[in-house]
C-alpha cells in the first residue's frame, strides 16, 4: 500500500525521458544494506531525489532499508531476486568484507555491476582541544599511553577497524578499537572526550568539526580532497594534509556504487548505467558529494569491473593481515 | 530573551495557513500509521519523505514531525484496545490500559493515555525551548560506561519493584537476553546463534515478538475463555473525556515524576522505550495503589505514556543540537534535513534560526492539534469494543500479520509472530511475566554493546563503572532499586511473621 501511494504521487511528477531498448515498467526499488540515516541511506535518498526532481525516470524510486547482519541481509535478498531489473543495491566495501568475515555464501559476482558513483575518504579525527597537531604527535603519545588510546569507528572488522590495524602496523603503537553502531555515534563520543580519536568519513565528523568539537589531523588518501570551499576553522577540505605527506603511510578509500541482481539483460543494465550517469551530472548529486567530501569517480562497464576485482583482492589482503577472515 | 522573540517568530511561520494544513494532514496520517502495528513512525516518515523534496524545509519538517506526533498518539490506541503495542514504547501502556478496556473503561484509558502523551510531549518541548544548549552539553558526558549504567538502572528499577515470584522474573529476563543476542554482534562483527539460517541474521525484531507475545497470545486466551469479549458496555460519549480529566490532578506526582524521567532518558539517549518502562516501574513502586498495577489502574497508563512522550520529544534535542538521532524516526528526519540542504549539528541553531524555531513552534502546535484530533476520536475507538469478538478477532489477527510482515518484508516474521503467540500463551498460563523478557530483548544488546565498549576502553578493568560521579551515582541508584524490593519484603516479613506473605500478588508485572 505504501509503495503504491508513493508510486502514484511520484509518477505524477515524472517527466518524459528519451526512449531506451528497455525501460522499467514499475517502481524501482533501491535496497540500502544499512539503516535509515546512515551514509549509504543518505546517498540512496539523494539519488532518489535527484531522479525524481529532474524527471530522469518515468517510474518512481522507492528506498528500502535492510540493515541486518552488516548488510548481509540485503545482499542475500538481492542474490535471490535474480533477473529482477526493478531492484538495485547500494554498495560500499562491505560487499567484499561481509562475506569474508561472516562466511555468508554471497559474492559481488552474483550481482550485475551498474556504476561506481564515488569514493569515500577517511580521516584521523581528534577532539578539538586535544594537544595533537599532527599524526606524529598523536602516535608518539599513543605509544606511551596505558591503557591504550581508544579509537572509535563503525562496526567491527570493517573499514574503520582496518585503518586502525594498519596504523598499528605502520607505527608500532597499540590502540583499543571501539566499534560503534554508526560514525555519528563515534563522533559524538569523541566530542564528549570518551575516545582519543576516530577514523570517520568526512561526512560523519563534519558536523562536530564545524561546531568546534572535533578536528581532522589528516586524510587517509594519496591525494588531498578536491573541495576548496571553507568548511570550518577557516579551512577547506583541500587544506587538510594527507596522512602519507605527514609520515603516517596509511591510505584507504571506499567505493560507493550501485549493483543490480544477477541474470538481467544487457539492455536493462544499459538503462541503469545511463540513468546513473545522468544522476552523477545533476546539481543535487554534485552538491551532495561536495557537502560530504566524496571523491568523484564515476566508473561503468569494464572500468568498474576491473576496479571491483582489484578492490576485492586488496580487501582480502587487508583482512587476512588483520586476521579478520572467518575461519571454518 | 533573544530566543523568546525567535520563538514568537517561529509561531508566526508555523501558524501560516498552509503550515497549519500540513500539520493537520500530518497528524491524521500519523494516527493511521501509529494504529497499524509494524508500520510505525519511522516508516511513515520514510514513505512520505520523497514528497517533501520539493517543499521548503520548514513546511517539510512540520509535515513530517506532525506525522511523528500523530504516530506517538496512535500507538496507544491498539495497546489499550487489543493489547497490541503499535510501537515499542507503548508496551508498558498495555499493562494497565488493556485491563481497563476489558473492564469497559476503554474511553477512560484512551483519554488518560492521550492526555499523558500531551503532557509528556509538552514538557519535552519546554526543555528544548529553554535549556537546549545546556542539556546538549550534558548529553556529551555519556560514554559507554554511563550508557551501560542507564540501562542497568532501567533493568533494576523494573525488576526490583516486582512483588511476584522473582525467580520467574529472572527466567523471563534471561530468555529475553538470549533472544537479543541472536544476529550480528556489533562488537565482534560475528554472527551469533543464527545456525546458518538466513532469516535469523536479522535477529528477532522487537515488534514481531511483541505482536506475538501480547496480541496473538491474548486472542488465544480469549478464544479459550469461550469467545466472550469483555467490555461490551463501553460507553460512547465524549463526556468520558471531561470525567477523566477531572480525576487527573490527583496524579500530579506521577505525571511530574514521569515527565522528569522521560526528559532525562530522552536527552541522555536512553530513549523512549527505556523511559516508558522506568516510568511505569517507579510509579508502581511509589504509588499508594501500587498493588493494583496491572489490573487496570489509570496511573499505570499515565506513567509510561508521559515518560515515553517526554523522552520521544526530548530525543529530538540531541538530533538538532548534536546531530545524533535519539530514535529511529529522528534518524529518518535527520536524513531529511540533509536532503533539504541543512546540516544538523552544533551550527544548526546558529545558521538556521528560522527553521529551528519554526520546528519548535510546530511542536507546540502539532501536539495541541494532535490532542484535539485524537480526543475527538475516543468514542469512535471505544465503540470498537462493542463489536463481537468473533468478528474482531480475525481482523486483529490479519492486522497483526500485516504488521509483522511490514517490519522486514519477510514471510518468516509471520511464522515467528505465531510462534511467539504460543510462547506468550504458555508464559501467561504458567504465570511467568512477559515484560522482563520484552525489556531484555529491546535493551539487552544495547546494554551489552555499551558494557563491552566500556571494557574495551579500560583494558578490561571494571573500575570504569565507578570512575566518575555520574556513573557511580547511576550504578548506586541501580543497586538501591534492585535491592529495595527484596529488602522491604524481608523487613515486612520480619515485622509481621504471623501474616501470610507467601501468596505474592499474581502477575503484577505481566
Amino acid at each position: 500500500m505504501k509503495q503504491q501511494l508513493a508510486a502514484a504521487l511520484a509518477a505524477s511528477c515524472a517527466l518524459a525521458a528519451p526512449a531506451f531498448a528497455w525501460e522499467p515498467t514499475k517502481a524501482i526499488e533501491i535496497v540500502v544494506p544499512f539503516s535509515a540515516g546512515g551514509a549509504s541511506d543518505q546517498m540512496a535518498r539523494v539519488i532518489q531525489g535527484a531522479i525524481q526532481k529532474n524527471g530522469l525516470s518515468k517510474q518512481p524510486i522507492v528506498v528500502v532499508n535492510k540493515p541486518a547482519a552488516g548488510g548481509g541481509e540485503a545482499m542475500v535478498d538481492i542474490q535471490k531476486s535474480k533477473g529482477d531489473a526493478h531492484r538495485l543495491l547500494t554498495t560500499s566495501s562491505g560487499i567484499f568484507m561481509t562475506p569474508m568475515t561472516t562466511k555468508l555464501p554471497v559474492s559481488w559476482t552474483d550481482f550485475t555491476p551498474v556504476a561506481m558513483m564515488a569514493q569515500d575518504a577517511f580521516g584521523l579525527w581528534v577532539k578539538a582541544d586535544s594537544p595533537y597537531k599532527a599524526p606524529a604527535d598523536f602516535i608518539e603519545a599513543a605509544k606511551k599511553a596505558s591503557p591504550p588510546f581508544k579509537v572509535g569507528g563503525t562496526s567491527s572488522k570493517r573499514e574503520d577497524q582496518l585503518l586502525v590495524v594498519a596504523m598499528e602496523r605502520e607505527s608500532g603503537a597499540k590502540f583499543a578499537y571501539i566499534p560503534h553502531t554508526g560514525g555519528g555515534a563515534a563522533s559524538t563520543q569523541l566530542a564528549g572526550g570518551h575516545l582519543e580519536a576516530t577514523t570517520n568519513n568526512p561526512a560523519e565528523d563534519v558536523a562536530n568539526w564545524r561546531g568546534g568539537q572535533t578536528r581532522p589531523l589528516c586524510i587517509f588518501s594519496e591525494k588531498a580532497l578536491p573541495y576548496t570551499e571553507k568548511v570550518a576553522e577557516d579551512k577547506s577540505w583541500s587544506e587538510i594534509p594527507t596522512c602519507p605527506s605527514l609520515g603516517l603511510n596509511v591510505t584507504y578509500q571506499m567505493l560507493r556504487g550501485m549493483f543490480m541482481p544477477g541474470g538481467v539483460t544487457p539492455d536493462q543494465q544499459a538503462y541503469y548505467v545511463d540513468l546513473f550517469k545522468k544522476v552523477s551530472e545533476t546539481a543535487e548529486w554534485k552538491e551532495y558529494i561536495a557537502r560530504n567530501a566524496l571523491v568523484p569517480d564515476f566508473r561503468e562497464g569494464e572500468a568498474y569491473v576491473a576496479f571491483l576485482k582489484q578492490d576485492e583482492e586488496r580487501h582480502r589482503d587487508l583482512l587476512t593481515k588483520a586476521g579478520f577472515i572467518a575461519g571454518n | 530573551m533573544d530566543d523568546f522573540s525567535a520563538l514568537l517568530g517561529g509561531f508566526q511561520v508555523a501558524l501560516s495557513w498552509h503550515n497549519v494544513g500540513f500539520m493537520i494532514v500530518g497528524v491524521l496520517l500519523g494516527i493511521v500509521v501509529g494504529v497499524l502495528p509494524g508500520l510505525g513512525g519511522p516508516n511513515g516518515v520514510a514513505i512520505l519523505l520523497p514528497l517533501t523534496f520539493g517543499m521548503d524545509p520548514t513546511s517539510a519538517i512540520i509535515l513530517l514531525s506532525s506525522i511523528y506526533w500523530g504516530a506517538l498518539f496512535g500507538g496507544a490506541i491498539t495497546s489499550i484496545l487489543f493489547n497490541i503495542p503499535g510501537e515499542a514504547w507503548s508496551v508498558a501502556t498495555t499493562f494497565d490500559g488493556y485491563p481497563m478496556a476489558q473492564e469497559g473503561r476503554a474511553g477512560e484509558a484512551l483519554t488518560a493515555a492521550f492526555t499523558a502523551s500531551f503532557i509528556g510531549a509538552i514538557s519535552g518541548v519546554l526543555l528544548i525551548t529553554f535549556v537546549a544548549p545546556l542539556v546538549a552539553k550534558f548529553a556529551l558526558r555519556f560514554g559507554p560506561a554511563e550508557f551501560f549504567a542507564v540501562f542497568l538502572l532501567t533493568f533494576c528499577s523494573f525488576i526490583g519493584m516486582g512483588k511476584d515470584n522473582r525467580i520467574k522474573i529472572l527466567v523471563s529476563l534471561c530468555i529475553g537476553f538470549l533472544l537479543a543476542g541472536v544476529g550480528m554482534d556489533t562488537i565482534s562483527g560475528d554472527l551469533r546463534m543464527t545456525f546458518d539460517v538466513a532469516e535469523l541474521m536479522r535477529g528477532f525484531d522487537f515488534l514481531v515478538v511483541v505482536i506475538g507475545l501480547f496480541g496473538v497470545s491474548e486472542i488465544f486466551l480469549t478464544v479459550e475463555e469461550g469467545l466472550a469479549f469483555k467490555g461490551k458496555k463501553a460507553a460512547i460519549d465524549l463526556k468520558v473525556v471531561l470525567r477523566t480529566w477531572a480525576g487527573l490532578p490527583r496524579y500530579w506526582a506521577t505525571l511530574i515524576r514521569s515527565s522528569i524521567v522521560g526528559m532525562w532518558m530522552g536527552v541522555t539517549p536512553g530513549g523512549a522505550i527505556a523511559a516508558s518502562f522506568m516510568g511505569y516501574g517507579l510509579a508502581k513502586r511509589f504509588s499508594k495503589r501500587g498493588d493494583n498495577f496491572g489490573k487496570g489502574e489509570i496511573e499505570g497508563v499515565l506513567a509510561p505514556e508521559t515518560a515515553a512522550h517526554a523522552a520521544g520529544t526530548a530525543a529530538l534535542l540531541p538530533m538538532l543540537a548534536l546531530g545524533i538521532p535519539g530514535s529511529a524516526t529522528a534518524a529518518v528526519l535527520l536524513g531529511g534535513l540533509m536532503i533539504w540542504g541543512l546540516q544538523p549539528g552544533p551550527m544548526l541553531f546558529v545558521e538556521q534560526k528560522d527553521f529551528v524555531w519554526g520546528l519548535i513552534a510546530s511542536m507546540y502546535l502539532g501536539n495541541v492539534a494532535g490532542l484535539l484530533i485524537v480526543l475527538a476520536t475516543v468514542p469512535l475507538f471505544a465503540a470498537i469494543m462493542r463489536i463481537p469478538f468473533a468478528i474482531v478477532a480475525p481482523i486483529i489477527l490479519v492486522v497483526c500479520a500485516i504488521g509483522a510482515y511490514t517490519v522486514g518484508n519477510s514471510i518468516f516474521d509471520i511464522w515467528l509472530m505465531l510462534l511467539f503467540g504460543v510462547v506468550g500463551y504458555v508464559f501467561k498460563k504458567l504465570g511467568f511475566p512477559l515484560a522482563p523478557m520484552v525489556l531484555a530483548l529491546v535493551l539487552g544488546d544495547r546494554a551489552e554493546d555499551a558494557f563491552r565498549q566500556a571494557l574495551l576502553g579500560s583494558g578490561g578493568s571494571l573500575n570504569v563503572f565507578w570512575a566518575n560521579g555520574l556513573v557511580t551515582t547511576l550504578v548506586v541508584l541501580s543497586a538501591i532499586l534492585l535491592f529495595w524490593g527484596p529488602l522491604s519484603d524481608l523487613i515486612g516479613w520480619a515485622k509481621g511473621r504471623g501474616k501470610s506473605s507467601g501468596g505474592a500478588s499474581p502477575s503484577a508485572a505481566r
